[in-house]
């Protein structure tokens, strides 16, 4: 995540005055740099462009088939009929690159990466982040990872922590093993687009037993106007072991729409815990229509821990597939849709098990016109006895232009369990701002604490950086939002 | 009634106010005259107009001025939003103080403290005088973690409020019904923080239902609110009379004049 504008750090900020400026309306990481590529992919997807990033990749004969297979269903299947169908209507799969190729890739050495991606990451505050808090890191830029790390004691206990193509190249039969097996190219459009174009995102292997104490962390950044980004990320967790891994995402503010469309695979062996947090602060011409699937066996845990305050459209719904066991999945979700913005988030939980445990708080705020959608699903197959789930949306409407939606689904083949639902939707009350600003706070001010204390519950589940970024940034849409 | 002192500085000067909520008259009238280094304390039945006169003074946005002035260390405030007149000096301990879920006790007073300073105080430097104030109001650490107002009893919400205006130290502390809901030893401590508020340059506006907040914090002038107006003022005698007689024989008495200021 962030750091302080140069032009601010002169003086001495206060936390609130601390200004990256609005991102509403002044997006802070809207700064593009000059396109310095060794490929760029033409407009538009074909097969051709597909067997062509496989060859530059190297690689072997099956991801080749697997991509090709997938742009087949890609190219036959329907866009989604559910959704904001207005929106997702609008997408020109023509009109975007589908793989862009920096001059350069995979450095390990900071001082090595090229000057211009090296001042876009600074501005992210990427190496400062990992200096400070961090047991690795990626940055992937466009299409490829430019950067990455790992802390040497985390690397001889026998972590692995890769880009995708790396870890392929490098680590081919546990890859071939896990890949796809969450969630297969035919799952849905978006999944099989990013099955037959991947490039980058992590691979992460944690071996029995070993606990990764620190977060492991990825940052994605978009520079290309109409750019596609297509990471795909697989976790894998051996029984017993634990690993926190931390995405963030940011774009330049372009006049026309670029794609991200990620596909994240979770494997929790038994026993094993894995937490995932995303912080998408993507500019607002970025659809972003992600696929994140977890698979939890016997005792596992898994928790999504999804902030979503960037994007045009968002359409995210992290699932957890509980098949073992007493495995227990959890999923934490903020979103904030300002104007112009629609975040279509939630949440998807399978008991495929008896005695599974699950937990779903979804929180949302609009304002200025923007839309939030919860869309949620509990399934309990047959004979998941005892299994229990609770789930919590709570919307918060800043004003009257604005909306919010819950689309909440159950599904529970099984008698012996304990489900609960509960929904509010509220407005910010003329007593609190009353009682806030009576003790000197601005009205923004006063809001952005409401919101802010509205957020806690996810905000406390962040590394502090995290959440002292995240407050920021609500402060700054709050600024002249309402009145 | 004239304040005596001639060295006295004025704080807040009501002259002839009215005041509408959606429409309806609730002040009719209102004169009221407070100087630095006075206690005030208003008295009256429910709904003779006290709390609207304390949302007036400290401007909430459905409590319409129609007509006269509202002058505050001779300025007119009618037209200042909330924030502006706590800047200036004036505080409200709220009679319902509202939950704010999420925002921690101690978060919020060293922002709202902050912003009353107009600058960043120290961590540590806040810390001790933060912890100075709780003593004195016997609030226990564990308070600060905990969600503002969320799941306070009503004693917890009085000492919040206290202990918020020990540390904005208004020159103007409006009290509305700080003494409801309090048991003797919590009231006892929280007069004790309202005594505390007091000096040569602050004055103190208390409104209440019951004469007993009375015998803790020592009004100088009592006035009595019928119908959205001052129908008699007096000194604290006046309380002990209304305590024993009710307030029928005030309103029973033709209401002559308002009090004059």
């Amino acid at each position: 995540m962030s750091k302080v504008d140069e032009s601010t750090e002169s003086k001495t900020p206060s936390r609130d005055e601390l200004a990256l400026e609005g991102i509403g309306t002044d997006y802070k990481y809207g700064f593009r740099d000059e396109e310095d590529y060794v490929f760029k992919s033409g407009r538009g997807l074909t097969k051709e462009i597909v067997t062509k990033i496989s060859q530059m990749k190297k690689e072997p004969q099956w991801m080749l088939d697997f991509r090709l297979k997938a742009f087949d269903i890609f190219m036959k299947k329907p866009m989604p009929t559910w959704g904001n169908c207005d929106l997702l209507n609008d997408i020109d799969f023509q009109n975007i690159f589908y793989y862009i190729k920096p001059s350069i890739k995979g450095e390990k050495n900071w001082e090595d990466v090229p000057d211009n991606i090296k001042n876009t990451f600074d501005r992210l505050g990427i190496p400062e982040a990992e200096r400070k808090f961090l047991a690795g890191v990626t940055a992937q830029y466009e299409s490829e990872v430019v950067y990455h790390s790992i802390r040497e004691d985390l690397e001889q206990q026998g972590v692995i922590f890769l880009d995708m193509d790396s870890g392929l190249r490098e680590h081919e039969e546990i890859v071939r093993k896990h890949f796809a097996t969450v969630i297969p190219a035919a799952d849905n459009k978006f999944a099989a687009l990013n099955s037959a174009v991947w490039s980058g995102g992590s691979f992460i292997w944690v071996p029995e037993g070993v606990k990764v104490e620190i977060p492991l962390q990825a940052y994605f950044r978009i520079n290309a106007e109409n750019m596609g980004q297509f990471e795909r990320t697989l976790i894998i967790a051996e029984p017993g072991s634990f690993v926190h891994y931390i995405e963030g995402c940011t774009a330049p503010v372009y006049s026309s729409d670029s794609l991200h469309s990620a596909v994240v695979e979770l494997i929790a062996k038994p026993g094993a815990h894995i937490r995932y947090t995303t912080i998408q602060n993507w500019s607002r011409n970025v659809y972003n229509l992600v696929t994140k699937r977890a698979v939890a066996h016997a005792n596992a845990k898994v928790e999504w821990v999804d902030g979503n305050l960037g994007s045009k459209l968002t359409m995210k719904y992290p699932a957890i597939y509980l098949m073992g066991e007493k495995a227990h999945g959890e999923v934490l979700s903020i979103a904030f849709a300002g104007e112009d913005q629609h975040q279509d988030a939630g949440a998807k939980i399978i008991h495929g098990a008896p005695d599974t445990t699950s937990m779903i708080v979804s929180k949302s705020i609009s304002k200025n016109g923007g839309r939030t959608s919860y869309r949620g699903l509990i399934k309990v197959y047959p004979d998941a006895k005892n299994v229990k789930s609770s789930v919590k949306c709570d919307a918060l409407l800043l004003d009257e232009k604005s909306r919010s939606d819950t689309y909440p689904t159950m599904e529970v083949d099984e008698k012996e369990v304990s489900i609960e639902h509960e929904a509010t939707v509220s407005k910010v009350g003329e007593e609190q701002l009353f009682y806030l600003m009576s003790r000197g706070l601005s009205q923004d001010e006063a809001t952005a604490m409401i919101v802010n204390g509205f957020f806690e519950p996810f905000t406390k589940e962040l590394p502090l950086e995290y959440a002292v970024e995240l407050n920021r940034l609500i402060q700054l849409e709050m600024e002249g939002s309402v009145g | 009634m004239t304040a005596s002192n001639s060295n006295s500085k004025r704080i807040l000067e009501i002259i002839d106010l009215h005041v509408k909520v959606e429409d309806k008259e609730i002040l009719k009238g209102v004169n009221l005259t407070i100087n630095a280094g006075e206690v005030h304390a208003i008295m009256g039945r429910n709904g003779s107009g006290k709390s609207t006169l304390s949302y007036t003074v400290m401007g909430h946005p459905r409590y319409k001025v129609t007509g006269g002035q509202m002058l505050y260390k001779g300025q007119e405030i009618s037209e200042m939003s909330p924030d502006e007149r706590c800047k200036l000096g004036i505080s409200l301990a709220f009679q319902y103080p509202v939950a704010i879920s999420g925002v921690s006790v101690s978060n919020f007073l060293r922002k709202i403290t902050n912003s009353k300073r107009g600058k960043e105080i120290p961590v540590k430097e806040f810390r001790q005088e933060l912890k100075a104030a709780m003593a004195k109001l016997g609030v226990k650490d564990e308070f600060l973690s905990r969600y503002v107002n969320d799941g306070f009893s009503g004693g917890e919400k009085k000492r919040l409020e206290i202990l918020q205006l020990s540390l904005l130290k208004p020159s103007l502390a409006v009290l509305d019904e700080t003494d409801s809901g309090l048991d003797i030893d919590a009231l006892k401590t929280v007069s004790e923080g309202v005594n505390a508020l007091a000096s040569d340059e602050t004055a103190i506006l208390l409104i209440t239902h019951y004469q007993r907040m009375l015998d803790y914090v020592q009004p100088d002038f009592v006035h009595v609110f019928q119908d959205g107006k001052i129908v008699t003022s007096g000194g604290k005698e006046l309380a002990l009379e209304l305590e024993s007689r009710g307030y029928d024989w005030v309103t029973g008495e033709p209401a002559s004049e308002p009090a004059k200021v």
